[in-house]
């Protein structure tokens, strides 16, 4: 069944076009009571599990704005059935450990109707197991295969942001076909970098192209130049998806390597990135290279209104900075997950009729349902679909060039392009 | 003699009494959290014997905790196994891993002794991470709900986790109660507070230390794969530096060399960090500060100066 979400939801999206265009709509719709059948209900709890300290503290600090700002659009849009919602936020030190623990604080505790928002793999397979045994539905902005791979269980949902497989999946044909096929791949030697390895690796075979060198770099490594040798002469493209403070140097040592000389093209991830400035001293060197952008951290010439009404809405300026502080940046490709998490849940509430949480496993089967998702306000970062059975999210890439002290967008994938054979079917899982 | 044994006795059983009641009234987050804390504790137990009453300053006892919980969770994931054999061969492992770690790291002392077993610990932490094919390194495994059984025991249950974790946590209090009070235990002790005399008297440095290295780390080897299996997760983090500093905090905090100081140590420690958790994100300065006010003001640990200084009799 292709149920598509937003098709009875006109009159609100109308609404918040309306406060876009500046019109008189919100002086007029103002002064409504907002929460009508609110009076009488308890507002909607939802747990926040937020990385505010710890290695992902860069990143929860933009999730917890984003957050902060869809909520707001979302209960000056009437709530969820009516209702008024609240996020309580918890930190988990990005510890799987206290991860789990905050699961159980955030459901049992705090009473919250469903616990969102959480972005490292590890903490995400530390909190997954209690989720499930508390039954309480756990929505992740992880990127991380581990949902659709069926390794978790029905109560874990991905319906925000895509995963790894599916990225360097769709972006191999782009990468092949424009910039060569003769990969070198310089990754972090432990799980996030294999991921990259081997569905790269398969990736590009199929493109008709080869990876000719894997370069594996132990985590525990701060300096690089003893590994850049062994990138090959033919290279072609060199694919880099390193993470951490020792980004900076890598991209530094690289730089150093090649010099002034030829290089071959140079392919990222921009989770390399993500916080950091890219006209920072030392990042010169970056000025022509490529990177996968979940969501376009520049503000694009052809941006869509959703996207400008987004931006301003969590206080992102142009260049993808926060708005008070241009030396704040921002975690742009993979934050506005939490923003569309947010509505995804507030959709599947509606549609299940979400009361009690008695009606988790009701919420849950709303949002299996669900195939396609437009871009929209609440989906700023593009058209989606959600396959109900892996319980993960399909949405388009992009991919950008640095010129200029900025990153300009120039291929978008499609949808289809992510697309894999399914590993699991959570749908015949009990709850 | 007799009074004091008695004591000491009623007050050990008397804190297994008091967790078994709880199992009844504790609200369901605590209740988890408590499950959590004595699995923990064992692990702090564990570190203790070699630490608080052998002397063992070592940093590197996560090595020993994630012994155990790879072992379980590999066997359990891979394997097929199902938890009870694993949680056995778990014990294995981590004696196993122990003798041969102590073997070449008893050879030093002190600083040295430290730096050894940290550099020991980095390499099992880095091993987890390179055999990312089987362990999935960094992010780790969820072990199968349904191979988290022993016979018809749901260990997935809050109840039936509770009690597990509190029949191990039992056991090892009782271990550590008579081992403490055993001519062993005041052998460990002898060789913590004077090596070159208990050798003068006959007793083999090496060997007791050895014996207090091998115990403590199928201590902390069986805490591990209780965690693996009883919250069914297992992750390269277990393995990390930082759970080998945790223990070295749960008994300083709690008092090197008692009994119970361990799971005062991990009680304290969880609920600290919980609850400055709800004021500030600044939680773990709280918890520094705690520590500091400890080393300043109850050098040996909060259990520690009870005993120095109203109960004399607390083993």
């Amino acid at each position: 069944m292709t149920v598509i979400w937003h098709a009875a939801k006109a009159n609100r999206r109308s609404v918040i076009k309306g406060l876009i265009a500046g019109g008189s709509t919100l002086a007029a719709t103002a002064s409504l009571p907002r929460y009508i059948q609110a009076q009488t209900s308890e507002p909607i709890r939802l747990g926040f599990q937020l990385h505010r300290t710890g290695i992902g503290a860069a990143y929860g600090r933009w999730y917890e704005r984003t957050a902060t700002a869809a909520l707001q659009v979302l209960n000056d849009s009437g709530g969820i059935n009516g209702r008024p919602v609240e996020i309580l936020f918890e930190d988990d030190g990005t510890d799987p450990k206290r991860g789990a623990e905050v699961v159980e604080k955030l459901a049992v505790q705090q009473n919250c109707d469903v616990v969102f928002g959480t972005l490292f793999s590890h903490v995400v397979m530390g909190s997954a197991p209690r989720a499930g045994e508390l039954k309480v539905p756990y929505l992740v902005c992880s990127e991380g295969h581990h949902v659709a791979s069926g390794a978790l269980d029905r109560w874990t949902l991905q319906p925000g942001i895509t995963d790894v497989k599916s990225q360097v999946q769709s972006m191999a044909p782009w990468v092949t076909q424009n910039l060569g096929r003769k990969v070198t791949m310089v990754f972090p030697d432990y799980a996030f970098g294999h991921d990259h390895r081997d569905y790269f690796t398969a990736a590009v075979t199929a493109q008709g192209g080869e990876v000719i060198e894997h370069v594996a770099i132990p985590p525990t490594e701060t300096s690089f130049t003893r590994y850049l040798p062994r990138i090959p002469n033919d290279t072609e493209v060199l694919y880099h998806v390193m993470v951490g403070p020792a980004v900076l140097t890598f991209v530094k040592e690289l730089g150093e390597f090649y010099g002034s000389g030829s290089r071959p093209e140079i392919f990222g991830f921009i989770d390399s990135l993500e916080a950091v400035d890219i006209t920072a001293p030392g990042l010169e060197f970056l000025d022509g290279t490529h990177f996968w952008e979940g969501h376009p951290r520049f503000l694009q010439q052809d941006a869509s209104d959703y996207e400008t009404y987004y931006r301003a809405a969590v206080g992102v300026d142009e260049n993808g900075a926060s708005a008070a502080d241009p030396r704040d940046v921002t975690t742009y490709a993979h934050m506005f997950s939490v923003w569309e998490t947010l509505f995804s849940i507030r959709d599947a509430m509606e549609a299940a009729n979400y009361r009690t949480p008695a009606d988790r496993p009701a919420f849950v089967e709303a949002m299996e349902s669900v195939t396609e998702i437009p871009a929209s306000i609440e989906h700023p970062q593009g058209a989606k679909l959600f396959n109900g059975k892996t319980h993960q999210v399909f949405g388009i890439q992009n991919i950008s060039v640095v010129a200029d002290g900025r990153m300009n967008v120039v291929h978008t994938t499609s949808i289809d392009d992510g697309l894999y054979e399914d590993e699991v079917d959570y749908t015949t899982l009990p709850f | 003699m007799t009074g004091v044994l008695n004591r000491s006795a009623i007050l050990h059983i008397g804190v297994v009494i008091l967790l078994f009641a709880l199992q009844f009234v504790l609200p369901p987050y605590h209740h988890t959290n408590m499950a959590r804390i004595m699995t923990l504790a064992v692990f702090a137990m564990g570190y203790n014997v070699a630490f608080g009453y052998t002397g063992l300053l070592s940093l590197g006892h996560a090595l020993f905790f994630a012994s155990g919980l790879y072992a379980a969770g590999l066997l359990i994931q891979m394997g097929g196994w199902s938890a009870l054999p694993a949680f056995s061969m778990a014990l294995i492992a981590g004696g196993g891993l122990a003798l041969l770690v102590g073997v070449l790291a008893l050879r030093t002392t002190g600083v040295a002794f430290m730096i050894v077993t940290l550099m020991f610990a980095q390499a099992g932490y880095l091993t987890v991470l390179y055999l990312g094919e089987w362990t999935r390194g960094d992010e780790g495994l969820v072990l199968p709900a349904a191979s988290r059984t022993i016979g018809s025991l749901d260990l997935t249950n809050d109840t039936t986790r509770y009690f597990c974790a509190l029949a191990l946590f039992s056991i090892a209090l009782l271990g550590c109660y008579l081992l403490a009070r055993s001519s062993t235990g005041r052998v460990l002790i002898a060789m913590r507070e004077n090596e070159e005399r208990s050798r003068m008297l006959g007793y083999d440095p090496l060997r007791y230390r050895l014996t207090a290295l091998v115990i403590s780390a199928v201590m902390s080897a069986a805490a591990g794969a209780a965690y693996g299996v009883l919250f069914g997760y297992v992750g390269a983090t277990f393995a990390s530096i930082q759970y080998s500093i945790f223990p070295l905090l749960w008994v300083l905090l709690g008092g090197a060399g008692t009994v119970l100081g361990p799971f005062l140590g991990v009680l304290l420690m969880t609920y600290l960090v919980d609850l400055a958790g709800d004021v500030t994100s600044a939680h773990l300065l709280v918890v520094g500060i705690a520590l500091v006010l400890t080393v300043l003001f109850a050098p040996r640990g909060l259990l520690g100066t009870v005993r120095a200084r109203w109960l004399p009799w607390l083993p």
